[in-house]
């Protein structure tokens, strides 16, 4: 009796110590990169053992053996290793123009017709271009008012560019209305800067 | 059943984006890289437009970069397979949902309008976690970096 007892006790012990395999450790890795416009934004990571915020430039998170989150600083260098592929395949930023019509008239003002060249060129060096034309107003009017002008105003300037010789396939015209100020101004201000189109290459 | 087609119908052609469901176009194809959709494998060439459903898968050499209609851009190193989960997108108001998830391999992601306009709005889920993206540029790599997809045309 005494011998089982004391049998038993060493079986405990060994099993306490003894190298079970662990499930391998996951290889994934999540980087959080600097972004273009200044901002890195966030990267929220939920995973079984909590939630962990990336919110810094070049920081990566990866799995500890234990299956915790572990979030620490990343070397270009390191970053190009395992994502240089990644990376090398990313599409070409969009490139946006902007024009604007004169008072109360169909025609372009003068720096507007030369960005309508430069988006020309623009298209011919996108791989599959498409071109969004994209119009806003000013703050003056209701928001179902503005919504439909600044649509008008988007596809008058599409049918322009078609004329161009823009393939139509390839060119979406939508209004944004009074949401995108260029000009910060409070409801009911005629700001003749924010009566704009924007031409979007990608 | 009859009305059931008909409504469809009557549907598609009150809002064409429907029918379409154009969420993306390839703008980089290198080596393997396939797009699959509806049991058929597709060959991913510059200029094929990307569907809501889509799952797309390079090989051993490929690589894929696509750019969504909300101005994100995502691409794919070797050996990747990202799933087009979910994609809505309103050019009026910027509102919409971008949910995809990468099975293996490597990604590259700038997220768009949709990440601006509503935070918690873009999404990539890997097999181990849920990536909730605002307004950034990110990199995710799951599973072992050298596992093949298999994908060899």
């Amino acid at each position: 009796m005494k011998r089982t007892a004391w049998w038993c006790v060493v079986a405990l012990a060994g099993m306490a110590c003894a190298k079970y395999p662990t499930a391998p450790v996951r290889p994934d890795l999540y980087v959080l990169l600097p972004g273009a416009a200044g901002s890195s934004g966030t990267l929220a990571v939920t995973h079984a053992g909590g939630e962990s915020r990336l919110d810094s430039g070049n920081t990566a998170a990866s799995f500890t053996p234990s299956g915790a989150l572990h979030t620490a600083p990343i070397a270009e260098s390191e970053i190009r290793q395992h994502f240089g592929e990644a990376l090398n395949a990313q599409p070409r930023r969009p490139t946006s123009f902007l024009v604007y019509f004169l008072a109360d008239s169909d025609e372009l003002t003068e720096d507007s017709s030369r960005n309508i060249a430069r988006m020309l060129d623009a298209v011919a060096s996108y791989p599959a271009p498409e071109v969004l034309v994209i119009g806003h107003t000013d703050t003056m009017g209701t928001d179902d008012y503005n919504d439909r002008l600044s649509l008008q105003r988007a596809q008058r300037l599409r049918s322009r560019l078609i004329e161009h010789g823009i393939d139509g396939a390839n060119v979406t015209a939508s209004g944004r209305g009074k949401r995108e100020l260029i000009v910060p101004t409070g409801d009911q201000i005629p700001e003749p800067r924010n009566r704009r189109v924007e031409i979007v290459v990608r | 059943m009859t009305i059931r087609v008909v409504v469809t119908v009557l549907v598609c052609l009150a809002f064409p984006s429907i029918a379409l469901a154009d969420v993306g176009v390839v703008k980089v194809s290198k080596g393997i890289a396939v797009v699959e959709r509806g049991g058929q494998r597709l060959a991913a060439a510059v200029g094929m437009k990307v569907h809501e459903g889509d799952v797309v898968v390079t090989g051993r050499d490929g690589a894929i970069g696509i750019t969504f209609q909300d101005n994100s851009l995502m691409s794919l190193g070797p050996d990747s397979r990202l799933s087009i989960d979910r994609f809505a997108f309103d050019s009026t108001t910027h509102r919409g949902a971008f949910e995809s998830s990468l099975g293996q391999g490597t990604l590259s992601a700038v997220s768009g309008k949709i990440a601006k306009q509503s935070p918690d709005a873009m999404k990539v889920r890997t097999p181990a976690a849920l990536l909730g993206v605002r307004g950034t540029e990110f990199l995710v790599r799951t599973g072992e970096p050298s596992h093949p997809t298999g994908i060899t045309r």
